[in-house]
């Protein structure tokens, strides 16, 4: 349940942008969450209702893109995709292996109405 | 993770970047920004303050993970028996509610700030920097941040500290690894607690318990004990040693820039989430 705690975070961080681009509103956020940073992406969704009342991003869109996990064996030297609890090379075995992607908890991108103030951009 | 540098933005990640720069304004008055922040941002440029807080004073501190009466707190009463004759150690206590663990430590005559969540299910670098301001800091070697129980949300706050320890006792299971991975991902040691019970337990293989954890391509050392019988705390205690010793020399190697103190010490700044 620390999802609100996410949301709040990221509720600031868009507000924050917004203002700095003197913007109406917030349309859409773009995150991406890997399967291993530990955020449950429907509690997210839930929770951000909540955290971003009476805020810019209340009637934000929130556009999640979950990047498959993929890692690179340092015995053989290939990647292969990998499941959460299960980081292995699916080519020799081994668990001695280096996630390349799959933890990410990141905002792209945001999209925001600026078409009141444009002359500032 | 930092977000100033571009070091979030790795080859599997790139192509989230928009290409062609600074993105204008599009006819229907849409501006999109790039951001390539962490969701945690805040909490992670705190837990960024708290850590040159214990650098500066050459302190190793040590976050405690585990499931809700795993033995985080006996391990710590064992461990200040052990070695409060050598290092200066106090301890940060987290649980939703009572000063109870705080006490078992301040029994053992250790300063111990027990920080009471509520209803937060994690600690963070906030809380953990209130209660560093409520500690003397002075002459210490050694902070353990005893998180709350839970094996799921603490996984993914950065409190400041150096080291993850995450407990599993013998009572739990010996498949939590797998099925809580990004909690065993991040252990940079993993304790099998309450050693003295493996020999009731027919459910519980410390094998079976290695495999999930290495499945997980965690390299790190896993030790099998027991704080409250005393058995094979050699282990634990002789790694704390060693990372004492590794921390100091890198210290001593990469002083602490001191005036980093200054430009980010806005203490009262900062948004205060406690949910």
């Amino acid at each position: 349940m620390h999802e609100l705690s996410v949301c709040q975070s990221i509720v600031d961080q868009v507000v924050a942008i917004a203002n700095n681009n003197h913007a109406q509103a917030i349309c859409k956020i773009d995150l991406a969450i890997g399967p291993l940073a530990g955020i449950d992406i429907q509690l997210l969704e839930h929770a951000f209702p909540v955290a971003s009342a009476g805020t810019l991003a209340e009637h934000a869109a929130l556009a999640t893109q979950q990047l498959p996990i993929k890692i690179s064996c340092q015995s053989c030297k290939r990647e292969s995709e990998a499941r959460a609890n299960h980081l292995v090379c699916s080519h020799c075995g081994d668990w001695h292996t280096t996630i390349i992607s799959g933890d990410e908890m990141l905002i792209t991108s945001v999209e925001l109405d600026v078409k009141e103030d444009a002359h500032y951009v | 993770m930092c977000d100033t540098c571009g070091c979030n933005i790795t080859p599997g990640n790139k192509h989230l970047v928009a290409e062609g720069g600074k993105l204008e304004v599009d006819a229907s008055g849409k501006k999109v920004v790039d951001v390539m922040h962490s969701l945690l941002h805040e909490n992670d440029h705190q837990a960024e303050h708290n850590r040159h807080h214990f650098n500066a004073r050459g302190i190793l501190a040590i976050n405690l993970m585990s499931s809700p009466g795993s033995g985080k707190t006996a391990l710590l009463e064992a461990t200040i028996d052990a070695l409060k004759d050598k290092y200066n150690i106090a301890v940060i206590e987290g649980d939703l509610e009572t000063e109870n663990d705080a006490e078992r430590i301040r029994a053992k005559n250790i300063p111990a700030i027990q920080i009471a969540t509520g209803t937060a299910c994690h600690l963070d670098a906030h809380m953990v920097h209130d209660a560093l301001h409520n500690l003397d800091l002075q002459n210490i070697d050694l902070v353990f941040i005893e998180n709350v129980g839970n094996l799921v949300c603490p996984a993914s706050f950065d409190l400041g500290h150096h080291l993850n320890v995450t407990l599993l006792s013998s009572t739990e299971g010996d498949d939590k690894p797998a099925k809580y991975p990004v909690m065993f991902k991040t252990s940079d040691l993993l304790l099998i607690t309450k050693a003295d019970l493996l020999p009731l337990l027919d459910d519980f293989d410390t094998a079976r318990a290695e495999k999930y954890f290495r499945n997980l391509a965690n390299q790190s050392p896993i030790f099998t004990l027991s704080a409250t019988k005393n058995i094979a705390l050699d282990n634990w205690l002789d790694w704390i040693n060693e990372k004492i010793q590794a921390h100091r020399k890198n210290l001593a190697e990469h002083p602490v820039d001191k005036n980093h103190m200054h430009h980010s010490h806005d203490h009262h700044s900062h948004h205060h989430h406690h949910i």
